[in-house]
């Protein structure tokens, strides 16, 4: 079956791309790379971290930036991906990601591929990144419907039903599997010859782990 | 209740209304609006139930409670038809004098009319009264007139005899043109062609299609959609039920917000009662078109007035915006097409199918038709609400219908569009009120909260207040929103508090507009404006924060300080003895003395000090 395709132009390339596909796949398509932190593929696009902005002008019209993960092309759209005022914009989310959660890993990569150098605001020390995979990760894929999001603004959190752990989560680690926050940062190598080993060893529950179950799956899990 | 079956049942009903009212030689109206209920009008009623009792005049006399007429700052109001006698700051105990008085005697009680502030006159009806008098009251005007619990009210002025014109002798397509040509705008903030939406929504294919009115209201110092709910609930739902025909929806929804319990039970009340009467339910008036209603409550999140969060809030799942490529009337409720209009562009709809789109279409300027009513509140004489039309200038509003400036400061801003919209200083104040020019400002029409600001009040405060407002009522779901405006305002924080920098400024700057560039929803997106406008055109205010370590308004508390001037303390003590932290000091009959490391800056001194002694710094 032929596939429909519609043209679009991302950074001056006149390319053929799926029609219905996202901004975001289309360019991943032609090897064009836009960093991302809350999508993940077959998980459905949330468009809450904001990193994957572009400006995007349909037919002429004023460029508008919108998150390249949740738009899908159109004919004759003309998409800037590396525009100075995307880099000025994806450069300030990185730099208010990184001064959250400065010891997420995820955060400090993507904070150190803008080349950020220096954070200009208070450094929190926040281990959830409200990225929202693990909800997704737990509705769709695992059909736990185990956690959600409470609280409004600032008080906005990943929790389960009452802060209990319902008969839905199977303890799967669905949750875990997909969290950007759980990566432990690495320190570097203290003393030659050492393997620290931190990434993969765990020592201790991440205090963003909402139902305590991070890595327990051992003991806990009867099978 | 009558059932009405036919517009010809519907034109009985009304004469036999009229006949009925006609019995009465008088009506008065006592205003019920939250305004009023707030002055205790509730007492009122009650005194003047209690007096026409006593006095055997409750067959001559009808007694109604309306909807708000505007004028809150002069509440409890109480207006004598047909003599159409206006008066202001009624008590209780002013009611036995009103009853023996106007309505036996026909005479004026000349201490409640409103008086003319400059030309120290009593002005006896509304109209002549300067509030009142540039104003074009077309949604407004008959919020006096109907009790809003009583269809009857609304059906004797002319009510539902639009949605009778639209359904028998319009084609829905007609409908939508007459919109159209008629240039109505949405009155939720956003000015998107009310004609043009409901075209969308027609186009798009699928048998269920959904209406629903917006209610949820939440900008500070705005009370428009409350006082058209409260007080006129019929013209919102015959508004509903016209664009419902138009665009072939059969059912509808009004989010109405939490608080507002009354707009609430007035809304509820007016369903039931267009259900009994047959102008809500199956083959509505015989015309074969099914329409309902229903209230969905809101939570009171602020963000519930962005269309995708209002409608996922009405599906139960959390208020949270989605991406509207998509728009909503392609997938709205529950995925169906949804045409969500606010309750004000509601309201203006059977106006327009009444008097026709070339009338509608006269009033305004080229791009905004028909008329806008604003909240007028903050530093003028006269707060209420105003309905005025498109294209008065600002200057028209606050001074001519708000009075000016209240005392001895003068008037320097003007915020409009609540927190989505800016401050616009008093040099533009010539500028047209619309939804272009008001945008070309760096502020909007927003859905029509208008603060008027002296020379009292601190930008760079106000700039705060609104930034900690939003940070407060954002979801949290996209990060430049929950986190750029929490680090706006821990920047705003540090300039009030004297400990700002030139780095401070510029950052503010770059965070606000990255902030409106990339954030998912109206309510991230407009969040900047308060803090760009202000610092657009109030950068001096912002300059001497964080070079000079002062608060020209005298606001910020970490940069004032109070003193007391030698020469005009008068040393009776009254200072001393408010002081909370017994900061005052000084013998009576001498001159008093702050103490400056104990005086918690409460202001309270200067409040009660007679000689005008306590100065602040």
């Amino acid at each position: 079956m032929e596939r429909k395709t519609v043209n679009v132009t991302i950074d001056g390339r006149s390319l053929d791309v799926e029609e219905r596909s996202t901004i975001l796949l289309a360019a991943r398509e032609f090897g064009m790379h836009i960093p991302t932190l809350c999508y993940m593929d077959d998980l459905s696009p949330y468009g809450g971290c904001r990193l994957c902005i572009v400006e995007i002008s349909n037919n002429g019209g004023k460029p508008f930036m919108d998150t390249s993960c949740t738009h899908e092309v159109r004919e004759g759209m003309v998409i800037q991906t590396k525009s100075p005022r995307v880099i000025r914009a994806r450069k300030m989310l990185a730099e208010l990601l990184v001064a959250s959660a400065p010891n997420v890993k995820m955060a400090q990569d993507i904070a150190a591929r803008m080349g950020l150098l220096k954070v200009r605001f208070p450094m929190e020390d926040n281990r959830c990144i409200l990225c929202g995979l693990c909800i997704r990760m737990c509705y769709e894929q695992m059909d736990g419907k185990a956690l959600g999001f409470v609280g409004r603004g600032m008080g906005r959190k990943v929790s389960m039903p009452f802060e209990v752990r319902p008969d839905t989560c199977r303890l799967c680690r669905g949750c875990d599997y997909v969290c950007p926050g759980v990566i432990v940062p690495c320190q570097g190598i203290t003393e030659p010859g050492e393997l620290c080993g931190r990434c993969v060893r765990i020592d201790e529950i991440p205090t963003c782990c909402s139902m305590g179950t991070f890595g327990c799956f051992c003991e806990k899990n009867p099978l | 209740m009558r059932k009405v079956k036919s517009v010809e049942d519907l034109e009985k009903w009304k004469k036999d209304i009229l006949a009925k009212q006609k019995q009465h030689e008088m009506t008065v109206s006592v205003c019920g609006g939250t305004g009023c209920q707030a002055y205790e009008c509730q007492k009122v009623k009650a005194a003047f139930q209690k007096g026409l009792t006593q006095k055997g005049l409750r067959e001559r006399v009808t007694l109604k409670v309306t909807g708000c007429p505007g004028f809150c700052e002069k509440g409890p109001l109480v207006t004598i038809y047909p003599q159409n006698v206006f008066y202001q700051k009624v008590k209780p105990e002013d009611v036995p004098e009103i009853i023996s008085e106007t309505i036996q005697n026909g005479r004026k009680v000349d201490h409640l009319l409103f008086e003319d502030p400059n030309a120290h006159r009593r002005i006896t009806s509304a109209d002549q009264i300067p509030f009142y008098r540039s104003q074009m009251r077309l949604l407004l005007s008959r919020n006096d007139l109907i009790d809003p619990t009583h269809i009857e009210d609304y059906v004797a002025v002319g009510g539902y005899q639009s949605l009778a014109k639209a359904l028998f002798q319009m084609k829905p397509i007609e409908i939508i043109e007459e919109i159209k040509a008629s240039g109505l705008r949405g009155r939720g903030g956003a000015g998107y062609p009310t004609g043009k939406k409901w075209e969308d929504c027609k186009k798009e294919s699928g048998g269920t299609k959904y209406v629903i009115c917006n209610c949820d209201e939440g900008d500070p110092g705005a009370f428009m959609d409350r006082a058209l709910m409260e007080g006129n609930p019929h013209s919102v739902l015959e508004g509903m039920l016209i664009g419902a025909c138009a665009i072939g929806a059969n059912k509808g929804f009004i989010y109405v917000r939490h608080e507002y319990p009354l707009a609430h039970k007035n809304a509820e009340i007016a369903i039931q009662q267009a259900r009994k009467a047959g102008l809500l339910g199956e083959n509505i008036l015989s015309s074969g078109f099914d329409f309902d209603v229903e209230i969905a409550k809101g939570g009171g999140a602020f963000v519930c007035g962005e269309s995708t969060a209002l409608i996922a809030s009405i599906e139960g799942r959390v208020g949270e915006p989605r991406s509207k490529q998509i728009r909503t009337v392609k997938q709205g409720l529950w995925g169906k097409p949804t045409n969500l209009n606010n309750v004000e562009t509601w309201a203006n709809v059977p106006l327009i199918i009444d008097k026709g789109s070339k009338w509608f279409s006269s009033i305004g300027t080229e791009k905004s038709k028909g008329t806008k009513i604003f909240s007028l509140v903050g530093k003028v004489k006269n707060t209420g609400l105003v309905e005025v039309p498109m294209g008065i200038t600002l200057k028209k509003i606050i001074f001519d219908i708000g009075g000016g400036q209240q005392d001895g400061k003068r008037i320097k801003a003007v915020q409009t569009g609540g927190p989505s919209g800016g401050c616009i200083p008093a040099s533009l104040f010539d500028l047209s009120v619309d939804f272009d020019s008001l945008s070309q400002a760096g502020s909007m029409m927003g859905s029509g909260g208008m603060i008027v600001m002296d020379e009292g009040t601190c930008m760079v405060d106000v700039a705060k207040y609104f930034v900690h407002f939003l940070q407060e009522e954002s979801c949290g779901k996209c990060l430049p929103c929950r986190e750029g405006l929490k680090r706006m305002g821990e920047i705003l924080d540090r300039i009030t508090e004297g400990k700002g920098n030139d780095e401070d400024l510029s950052l503010l700057e770059e965070l606000a507009e990255v902030v409106a560039d990339t954030s998912l929803c109206g309510l991230g997106k407009t969040a900047p404006n308060p803090v760009l406008s202000a610092l657009r055109y109030f950068r001096p205010e912002f300059e001497a924060h964080v070079h000079e370590k002062r608060c020209p308004a005298g606001v910020c508390t970490p940069l004032i300080r109070y003193s007391i001037s030698g020469t005009d303390c008068t040393g009776c003590g009254a200072c001393a003895k408010i002081c909370p932290t017994q900061a005052i000091k000084g013998e009576k009959k001498q001159s008093h003395l702050i103490l400056a490391e104990i005086c918690s800056k409460c202001g309270s001194c200067m409040d009660v000090c007679k000689a005008n002694a306590v100065m602040v710094q």
